[in-house]
């Protein structure tokens, strides 16, 4: 195994997708992600991958479509508005069955808003962003290890499934340094076989038509049925979150992302004022962990939702709180981190 | 053995019919680009782009691995193919509402970073598919559904030429105009695309070819009509030629 090593967060995941296999990255700066690109534009050509900047997200993420069609694995990173820009390419990504990796590293919106970290994209994520009956699989990351445990994961169930899958972090994961442990290359040759649709010139075979199209609505309702099975599977394999001294807790923190992080501080100073708190943390944001969640709901007498917005995630507690206990939230706008102190002072004064 | 050979269509066609109005020009633009690539024998390896638009069924006729763009994304769309596969032949079939309003970024900065991809660019001056509104192309005075009372200059602003705007980038290899109302023109046509394929084999750079077009149905006029008007109108405002031609001179 690997040493660890000291790197900012931005360039851990870019590291992560090379060794993950990715030699692909077409991209667009934007704060607080540009030392991803950069990193792409100087590390993909010392493994003779290929980075281009493109003219703007859309161009970005029609390249990383185009590339797609090839079968071999692609990425980008961009920060917000650049992903609202890209989301007409993420639903024909999706529509043509490609696989593929984003990571938003999200800011303070909506419209221009800031460069300092966000959660605020939470429903363009888990709930759409591009038109049509899609979805992605999203990952929270809490720290620059998971994120880059996750990339490679986000590329292995892009492949497994041919979906969409996307990192959500926030500006304060890709600015951070943290000692990270990288995974081992993987074998290029050992990646997964895409010759049964990829477009690669119909040398001895019948054409391979790669499209979200189809102009007869029982055909794309077939399509959409397709997709909707291939969503079912992933809900029923792919759900991730981590427990965090929940086994007596009367208080139920949901949390994702750095806030994750900072709310297990939280619990462990509420467990030190004598309120027996624990943390929920959702990794895979979508599939959501709804019945993880609601094992909760017999033992816990609230629920507190933190986040850096102003309250998405706390509908899908909701939802798995389905009304049984109280499900209160506290959440930072604008680009604001909300401090351990003052959710903890939330959380008495809810209690 | 018949003394007749029955008539056989190029093998980068599959044989399917062609589901374009009569008197429309895809159907010989499709031909030609299918005959090149028999030609060059480079069938196995050719990857096509349809655009949005009439010609949106483009893959379906052809007997190559082939994808859908976004409106206007083609461009972006093949960048990202032909720099996965370097080895592969790329190319991008686009209508002037597609190329000409919605992609016109993506156009232009394919074009002059000089990527070794091809596009046959179709300017009918008229979006088609949505039934007849203006498109940038279209020329002053010329009537269409969102332009009732004909093109101003004023209002509408002017017919963009796109030949011209993209002779002057640096990445490309070979950029022409043509048409193929008359048998000549077909040939010419034909001569035009191959070149622009080669400029691409070659690693010369980016190939285009503008080929003026009709769309009788939308134009409200017979395909014998449409080809006439072709040649008094369309003609005039966009004037035929090879604009550059660096084909053979990379390396």
């Amino acid at each position: 195994m690997a040493e660890k090593v000291m790197v900012k967060g931005t360039e851990a995941i870019g590291e992560a997708a090379i060794r993950a296999g990715c030699r692909l990255y077409y991209g667009y700066p934007i704060t607080p992600q540009s030392e991803l690109t950069e990193y792409m534009a100087r590390r993909l050509p010392e493994v003779e991958g290929t980075f281009l900047q493109a003219e703007s997200e859309v161009a970005a993420v029609n390249m990383i479509y185009g590339a797609a069609c090839t079968g071999r694995r692609v990425f980008t990173s961009t920060s917000s508005p650049g992903f609202s820009l890209m989301q007409e390419g993420v639903s024909y990504i999706a529509g043509a069955e490609l696989p593929a990796v984003f990571v938003n590293v999200v800011r303070g919106g909506p419209g221009l808003g800031d460069i300092q970290p966000g959660q605020c994209d939470y429903f363009q994520a888990t709930k759409g962003g591009g038109h049509g009956d899609y979805r992605m699989v999203v990952y929270g990351p809490e720290s620059l290890q998971e994120a880059v445990e996750l990339t490679s994961k986000a590329f292995d169930v892009a492949d497994k499934y041919r979906v969409v899958s996307m990192l959500l972090a926030d500006g304060l994961l890709g600015q951070m340094m943290e000692p990270v442990e990288f995974p081992d290359f993987v074998d290029l040759n050992t990646l997964p076989d895409h010759s049964s649709w990829a477009m690669t010139g119909n040398e001895g075979r019948e054409a391979h038509k790669v499209t979200s199209f189809n102009i007869d609505p029982y055909g794309l309702e077939e399509m959409n049925e397709r997709y909707q099975a291939t969503y079912k599977k992933i809900i029923e394999n792919e759900q991730m979150h981590e427990e965090y001294m929940l086994e007596d807790a009367d208080v139920v923190i949901v949390a994702y992302g750095t806030i994750g992080r900072i709310a297990k501080s939280v619990a462990k100073m509420a467990r030190e004022q004598g309120i027996k708190a624990g943390v929920f943390r959702p990794i895979t944001l979508w599939p959501y962990p709804y019945e993880a969640l609601s094992k909760f709901t017999d033992q816990a007498k609230l629920f507190f939702t933190v986040e850096m917005s102003a309250g998405q995630m706390v509908e899908d507690v909701k939802l798995s709180v389905n009304g049984k206990k109280p499900v209160e939230f506290y959440g930072r706008m604008g680009g604001v981190v909300p401090t351990p102190t003052e959710i903890l002072n939330k959380l008495k004064e809810l209690v | 053995m018949p003394y007749v050979e029955k008539f056989k269509g190029p093998k980068a066609l599959n044989g399917k019919e062609f589901t374009y109005c009569p008197g429309c020009h895809h159907g010989i633009i499709h031909r030609l680009v299918a005959e090149v690539i028999d030609e060059l024998g480079i069938q196995g390896k050719t990857l096509m782009v349809s655009p949005v638009g009439c010609s949106v069924f483009g893959y379906e006729f052809f007997e190559l691995d082939g994808t859908v763009a976004a409106h206007g994304r083609a461009p972006a769309v093949a960048t990202g193919m032909k720099r996965a596969t370097p080895d592969k032949v790329v190319f991008t079939y686009q209508g002037d509402g597609d190329l000409a309003a919605i992609g016109t970024a993506e156009i232009i900065h394919a074009a002059n970073r000089g990527e070794k991809i091809t596009t046959i660019f179709v300017n009918n001056a008229i979006y088609g598919m949505t039934g007849g509104q203006m498109a940038p192309t279209t020329l002053l005075g010329m009537k269409t559904t969102t332009s009732p009372y004909g093109r101003r200059a004023e209002v509408e602003g002017h017919p963009i030429h796109m030949s011209e705007v993209i002779k002057e980038l640096d990445g490309v290899a070979y950029l022409a105009r043509t048409k193929v109302n008359t048998p000549m023109d077909v040939k010419k046509t034909k001569a035009a695309i191959k070149k622009a394929f080669e400029a691409q084999l070659n690693g010369d750079g980016f190939g285009m070819v503008e080929i003026l077009s009709t769309c009788p149905t939308n134009w409200g006029v017979s395909p014998v009509e449409a080809n006439k008007w072709l040649e008094e109108n369309l003609v005039k405002e966009y004037p035929l030629g090879t604009f550059i031609d660096k084909v053979g001179e990379a390396k």
